[in-house]
């Protein structure tokens, strides 16, 4: 070998048996990381449809989807205005309760703090909407994070009304 | 180190020692000379690594009966407790040995706070044993979602959602971790597995951490360098040997008061409940010795933030060497620090009682204050402190006080001439 080491066959070696290496250890390794992942059969539980008949006004119902609980709200005509009263200014996501639902008298969302994954406490709070007793995140009737720790409304999942009385959730 | 030219007398043990030196390094452990005056503070080595054997022991049983199944694990959890012969005893064991572990740890990183043991030449020792805590806090938590209670199951949910933090990749994350998208089957399997595996690493990681020590030599009391082996020291055999077997005696019974005792004070009623994801305990609280952690991350009024200040309490740990500027290691000749160490173990047991409160009012007011001062301490306080603290005279050899016929480190050089010619008479 020469002292300047100018770029010759070894070198090219060198780096062609690094490189193949490199994809070789991240094929090997990926299976090992993805297994972790949501498996077919977890995947397989994608959709829930309820039956919402029995719901009276004022009520609300928790389902469970993907293993999470969904809150459904029959919201009374006082909540509907109450969470539609309120100016985008004084919200911390801002968010249009007209957006949140699909009909305004059903409000259908996770039952999930956004702070830390708990299940809020329905009809408590300042907001008499939800409270999540873990780490005090308030929601309004909109199921909108009002005051606390959460840094998002709660979250609305993919759903369709299939008729007046079924709600399919995913 | 002791000498590396050990000849075993037996010509069996010489034939094994030259093809592996094994009787080498255990005379290397028997004649490992110590600081004599190593006082009760340094027997909790010795008391951890009981703990950890404890641990895996009784665990490795536990596993021989316990099922990872959503549908099962509670029922074989009460299996063991009922059915199982001492299945009582090993549990509460094992579950109570968690919390000695703990208390030990606790004790044994705050004397190192106090001593300096921590500083140059000893770095990796206490890096070490950094990440060694952050594996023990790793194992805790996930054998604490093991027997699928109400507090297992929501205690793994805020745990795992601190990483849906993390801006951009959080969410998947999370899913990664969950195996699904909640805490579930696939979660409690592998934080099984998980948990089996870290008391290992654990063990490794606590080889290193001996060996690490094995090379400066212990730090002492008086925290100044001596020389090994001389009149400073005495062998570890026998002489720390029955200290530390003295002291592992009056901290089993300790550990046996929880056990026999008062089994289930150290838990959660709410765990004796089934998991159940559509019901969420009205106080969710991790382990007492969590807590304080809980309590800053609770403090900070932000999602994200809040996360990285309860990592970053834990992680400001491994640059303390750094921070601390002072050359001077034992606080008995720092009278500042000395003062500045006491708040801190009084500002951490402020952060862990309300950490276990509700989240709101005066409780919040206080985490807030004494999360604020934990940072402080390590930086702004320390570093300033070990510039301009004036720190009392240390003495040259640990014998000197003690021959100089007094306990007190004698203050300086002067006083020291003189007090040696009167002995002189």
């Amino acid at each position: 070998m020469s002292d300047k080491k100018p770029k010759n066959r070894r070198d090219f070696i060198f780096t062609a048996t690094a490189a193949a290496g490199a994809v070789g250890v991240g094929a090997a390794v990926w299976p090992l990381i993805d297994q972790m992942n949501p498996d077919a059969s977890v995947k397989a539980l994608a959709s829930t449809e309820v039956d919402i008949s029995s719901v009276k006004p004022g009520q609300s119902i928790t389902v469970v989807w993907r293993g999470k609980p969904v809150f459904i709200k029959r919201r009374t005509q006082e909540e509907i205005d109450k969470a539609r009263s309120v100016s985008l200014d004084e919200l911390k996501h801002p968010e249009k309760d007209e957006d949140r639902v699909k009909n305004p008298e059903w409000l259908v969302m996770l039952g999930i703090c956004t702070h830390l994954g708990c299940v809020p406490l329905s009809d408590k709070g300042e907001y008499d909407g939800w409270f999540c007793p873990c780490h005090g995140s308030h929601y309004d009737t909109s199921g909108r994070i009002r005051k606390g720790p959460a840094p998002i409304n709660m979250e609305i999942p993919e759903y369709v009304f299939l008729n007046d009385n079924t709600i399919k959730i995913g | 180190m002791s000498d590396n030219h050990y000849i075993p007398k037996s010509k069996v043990g010489k034939w094994f020692n030259d093809r592996l030196p094994l009787l080498t390094l255990a005379n290397h452990l028997t004649d490992y000379p110590t600081p004599k005056n190593l006082n009760y503070w340094w027997t909790f080595g010795g008391i951890l690594t009981f703990c950890l054997i404890t641990q895996i022991v009784t665990g490795l049983v536990l596993a021989m009966h316990y099922v990872a199944d959503t549908k099962l694990a509670f029922a074989s959890v009460e299996h063991i407790m009922r059915d199982v012969n001492y299945g009582w005893l090993i549990r509460y064991v094992h579950a109570n040995g968690a919390s000695m572990f703990f208390l030990a740890v606790y004790i044994h990183i705050f004397r190192s706070l106090f001593y300096g043991s921590y500083k140059s030449p000893r770095e990796i020792i206490w890096i070490l044993g950094i990440i060694i805590y952050l594996l023990m806090m790793a194992a805790a938590f996930m054998g604490y979602v093991l027997p699928w209670g109400q507090m297992s199951y929501w205690g793994a949910t805020v745990i795992t959602n601190l990483f849906s933090a993390i801006p951009f990749i959080g969410e998947g994350i999370t899913t990664w971790l969950w195996g699904g998208f909640s805490v579930d089957n696939p979660t409690l399997t592998r934080f099984y597995a998980l948990h089996y595996l870290i008391p290992f690493l654990i063990l490794g990681l606590v080889v290193l951490h001996i060996w690490a020590l094995h090379v400066p030599g212990n730090n002492n009391p008086v925290g100044i360098e001596i020389k090994k082996p001389s009149n400073d020291t005495v062998p570890f055999h026998p002489y720390i040997v029955i200290k530390d077997a003295f002291a592992l005696l009056l901290f089993m019974i300790v550990f046996a008061f929880f056990v026999f005792y008062t089994p289930n004070i150290l838990g959660h009623a709410d765990n004796y409940i089934e998991a159940n994801p559509l019901v969420t305990p009205a106080h969710i609280v991790p382990e007492w010795y969590l807590l304080p952690f809980y309590a800053i991350l609770r403090s900070v009024p932000d999602k994200l933030m809040g996360v990285i200040a309860m990592f970053s309490a834990i992680l400001i740990l491994v640059a303390l060497p750094w921070l601390d500027t002072s050359k001077v290691r034992s606080a008995v000749f720092r009278p500042l620090y000395k003062q500045f160490y006491w708040i801190l173990v009084i500002d951490v047991l402020i952060l862990g009682y309300v950490g276990a409160m509700p989240a709101e009012g005066l409780y919040l007011l206080v985490a807030r204050v004494a999360t604020a001062y934990y940072f402080i301490h390590f930086l702004v306080i320390l570093p300033v402190l070990g510039l301009t603290e004036k720190t009392n005279a240390i003495p040259l050899s640990i014998s000197e006080p003690v021959l100089a016929g007094s306990a007190m480190p004698t203050r300086n050089i002067k006083d020291k001439i003189e007090i040696n010619l009167k002995s002189l008479g």
